[in-house]
């Protein structure tokens, strides 16, 4: 259920260099240009949007290697 | 990344290693700095004396046939030659960068094997293009793309800054994984002389480190596709090219300022020896400096020291975390700032005779030198990438 507001925020925060709506849930974000520096922009909008906030032990690059893993990450941290 | 052994040679042979870098030192890498300096060239008697140590191979390991050095001896040997000549010093520790990449991340192919074992029978010398034109200082986007077809790979980069391009066996160089891949989507490869061409774009006539000959070429190379390292670069640069750069461009920097304290204490002793009643003034000036290069010291101490348990341990996560990038960006800072400050503060001390370039207390190089640190990827740039990470840090 997380999985639009993921891609919005994706759109706005990931500086990718494919548009959001041709990648699967499964795709390697990395692949599709996503930088580690870009991660932190995407942790911030999501920590904003979701009001969560990532602990230390979550960022690191898996966290944020695909769609699917975002909104894993975001609803462990929402049903926390 | 294979947890790694990080042996290093015993104490007492890598001490008597140390005296025969000193030996070199003296008698034929600062024998030739002032020329070398001068007029922008080559330090082919430096680098030559080097070879015949067999130091080029000096981080690989020993079930290769290596010198099995760890980062930590690696890190002293470039601070010993930055004592001597600081273009010397730089080439050698950007070899070494280049050597870690492949010790690192090419043990598990029979390729780099070979590859490092040919490196220590004839000590080649490699360079490095990951500077690119039209990304600058920008390490981590590449807009030239390898292509790989049966086998082969043709790559055409333009770079323009390759330190002593020129002169090297073999260059190292960063570019995007496909024609179609991102700019951030990189792979590392190994071109060899035999196959590849430089095109001069531009020359290398600098304030400072004008021995490295930095030059700007247009490489055109081609080759088997196993010369492309088998890891993502992204994962080569945090483990490797990132922490090992700023460990060992750190030590040579540490190594000039080293020199210019050492200049300054010989003129203060010389001014003590014509009144030796009362301490000279600059006495003081030089209780000052020396307590700031300390600071250097240690600064670069704890950090090969945390990285060289952090390879042993081999865990991933570390390497990729924010917090280990950020330290690395501060001791980067840190010490490309400091260089410029300890020499200035020597120059202060040795007053016009090291502002002379005849003197033997010249400074000049010295402080010519130290200016190309904070550029050597902007500090600036380094800076707006921990103001961003630090956005990610709870706490320390
Ligand atoms: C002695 C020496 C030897 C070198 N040897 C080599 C070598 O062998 N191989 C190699 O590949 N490179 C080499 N380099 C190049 C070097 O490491 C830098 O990458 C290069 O000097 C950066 O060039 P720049 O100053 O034009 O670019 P930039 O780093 O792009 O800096 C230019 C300006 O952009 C500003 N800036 C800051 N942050 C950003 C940002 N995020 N985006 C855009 N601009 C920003 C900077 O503040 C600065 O004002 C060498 C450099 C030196 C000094």
């Amino acid at each position: 259920m997380y999985a639009d507001k993921v891609r919005d925020i994706l759109t706005q925060h990931g500086r990718l260099s494919s548009p959001v709506d041709q990648l699967q849930d499964t795709s390697d974000l990395y692949n599709a240009g996503l930088t580690s520096l870009a991660t932190v922009g995407l942790m911030l909008a999501l920590e904003e949007q979701f009001n969560i906030e990532f602990p230390d032990n979550m960022l690191s690059r898996k966290t944020f290697a695909s769609i699917e893993f975002i909104v894993d990450a975001v609803q462990k941290l929402v049903d926390k | 990344m294979q947890p790694s052994r990080q042996q290093s040679v015993a104490t007492e042979d890598f001490s008597r290693l140390l005296d025969r870098v000193h030996e070199i030192g003296r008698g034929v890498v600062l024998a030739s700095a002032r020329d070398v300096d001068r007029d922008a060239r080559f330090p082919s008697e430096g680098i030559g004396a080097l070879k015949g140590l067999k130091l080029l191979s000096a981080y690989v390991p020993a079930e290769l046939g290596g010198m099995g050095l760890d980062v930590i001896q690696i890190a002293k040997i470039c601070e010993v030659l930055g004592q001597y000549d600081g273009s010397v010093a730089m080439i050698y520790a950007m070899h070494q960068i280049q050597v870690a990449c492949m010790v690192h991340h090419g043990l598990g192919s029979s390729y780099f094997r070979s590859y490092l074992q040919e490196l220590i029978l004839q000590q080649r010398l490699i360079a490095s293009a990951t500077t690119e034109v039209g990304t600058g200082g920008d390490l981590r986007s590449s807009v030239c793309a390898i292509e790989i077809r049966e086998g082969r790979f043709q790559l055409v980069k333009k770079a323009p800054v390759i330190s002593y391009g020129a002169y090297a066996d073999d260059i190292m160089a960063t570019c995007r994984r496909s024609a179609g891949a991102p700019a951030s989507d990189q792979v590392m490869v190994l071109a060899r002389k035999d196959s590849y061409t430089l095109e001069p774009i531009s020359g290398w006539d600098t304030l400072g480190f004008r021995g490295t000959c930095s030059s700007g070429f247009v490489l055109t190379a081609s080759g088997s596709a196993e010369q492309v390292l088998p890891i993502p670069f992204a994962e080569i640069l945090s483990q490797t090219m990132h922490p090992y750069s700023h460990i060992v461009w750190g030590s040579l920097w540490l190594g000039i300022a080293t020199d210019a304290v050492n200049h300054a204490r010989g003129f203060v002793r010389e001014e003590a020896r014509r009144n030796p009643s009362i301490p000279p003034t600059s006495s003081l000036r030089l209780a000052e400096v020396s307590s700031v290069l300390q600071g250097m010291r240690n600064n670069i101490a704890v950090a090969v020291t945390d990285y060289r348990r952090m390879l042993a341990d081999g865990q991933q996560d570390m390497f990729s975390s924010f917090g280990f990038a950020i330290r690395t960006n501060n001791l980067k800072l840190a010490s490309s700032t400091l260089i410029v400050d300890i020499v200035s503060r020597a120059l202060l001390i040795c007053g016009i005779s090291g502002y002379r370039n005849d003197s033997k207390f010249s400074l000049c190089r010295h402080l010519r030198d130290a200016y190309g640190a904070a550029l050597m990827v902007n500090n600036d740039r380094i800076m707006n990438h921990n103001a961003t990470m630090l956005l990610t840090q709870r706490e320390g």
